[in-house]
C-alpha cells in the first residue's frame, strides 16, 4: 500500500517539475517512477523512516515552531556578531539528554538543534546529544528542553 | 509595484544576513564558533532570498521549485554542519570553551 502512495507522490512531483503534459513526457515520467519503485522495493528502503506517513499531520505545526525559533535565534546571533568591541560569546560543550524514543525523532531533534543558529549538535548517541553552544543562554534553553517536547516522535520503537 | 518593493526588501535583507554571517566568520575566535556564524547565513538568509524570489515569480511552477529548494535545504544544511563539527571533533580539534569540562 505504501509503495502505491509513494509512486503517486513521485509522479505528482514529476508533473510539477516538468510542467508539460505531452504523452512522451508523461510516459517517460511514468517509466522512471516504476523503475524507481522497483529499485526502492528491492533495496527495501520504503519504510517508516524514509517515508514517515504517520508523522505528516504533526509536521506543519512543528515547521512553524522551528521557523519562529530560527528567526529568534538569528537575531541573537546578529547582535553578537555586530557588537563592537570584545566579542561577547561563551562557548559551551554540553550533553543534552535525548528523550525521543524513535531513531527518526532523535535525528529530527539533532537536526533542529543544528538548524537554530547558536547551537550545533556534534555527536548523537542513543541517550544524549553533545551540543556546542555559542552562549550559555543557548545551552540553558536546550537543557530546559522546550524544543525536545515539540519534536514529532511516533511509531516503531527501537 | 508593492510586490516588487516587498521582494526587493526580502532579497536585500537576505543578502545583508549573508554579509553579516561573513563578518561573523572573521570575528569569531575558533572553528566551532565560526560554524555558528555560518549558521545565520544558511538558514534565515536562504529563507529570505527564496521568499523574495517566490514573490517575483508569483503563483507558478517556478515558485514550487523554489519551495522545493528551501525544503531540501532544511534537511541538508544541518546535516552538513553536523558532519563538519563531528569530523573536527573526531579529528582532535579542541573547541575553545568557557566552561572547562563537559557537564552531564
Amino acid at each position: 500500500m505504501k509503495i502505491f502512495s509513494f509512486g503517486a507522490l513521485l509522479f505528482v512531483l514529476w508533473i510539477l517539475l516538468s510542467g508539460k503534459f505531452s504523452l512522451l513526457l508523461l510516459s517517460l515520467g511514468g517509466g522512471s517512477v516504476v523503475l524507481t519503485l522497483i529499485i526502492a522495493k528491492r533495496m527495501n528502503v520504503i519504510d517508516h523512516e524514509s517515508y514517515p506517513v504517520h508523522l505528516y499531520a504533526k509536521f506543519p505545526a512543528f515547521f512553524i515552531y522551528i521557523m519562529v525559533e530560527i528567526i529568534k535565534s538569528n537575531f541573537v546571533m546578529i547582535k553578537r556578531i555586530l557588537k563592537l568591541g570584545k566579542i561577547d560569546i561563551s562557548p559551551q560543550l554540553v550533553n543534552i539528554p535525548v528523550s525521543q524514543k524513535t531513531d527518526l525523532g532523535r535525528v529530527i531533534y539533532a537536526n533542529s538543534i543544528t538548524l537554530t543558529p547558536g547551537t550545533v549538535s556534534i555527536e548523537l548517541d542513543p541517550d544524549w546529544v553533545t551540543v556546542h553552544a555559542l552562549t550559555k543562554e543557548g545551552a540553558d534553553d536546550l537543557l530546559e528542553g522546550s524544543m525536545a517536547r515539540k519534536i514529532p516522535d511516533q511509531g516503531v520503537e527501537k | 509595484m508593492i510586490i516588487d518593493i516587498l521582494s526587493g526588501l526580502l532579497l536585500a535583507c537576505g543578502g545583508l544576513l549573508g554579509v553579516i554571517g561573513g563578518i561573523g566568520i572573521h570575528r569569531f575566535p575558533d572553528f566551532y564558533s565560526r560554524l555558528h556564524a555560518v549558521g545565520t547565513t544558511d538558514t534565515l538568509c536562504a529563507i529570505l532570498i527564496i521568499l523574495g524570489l517566490i514573490l517575483q515569480t508569483g503563483l507558478t511552477l517556478d515558485a514550487f521549485k523554489l519551495l522545493l529548494i528551501l525544503f531540501f535545504l532544511f534537511f541538508t544544511s544541518p546535516v552538513a554542519s553536523h558532519a563538519l563539527a563531528n569530523a573536527a571533533m573526531h579529528g582532535g580539534l579542541k573547541p575553545w570553551l568557557s566552561n572547562a569540562e563537559i557537564k552531564k
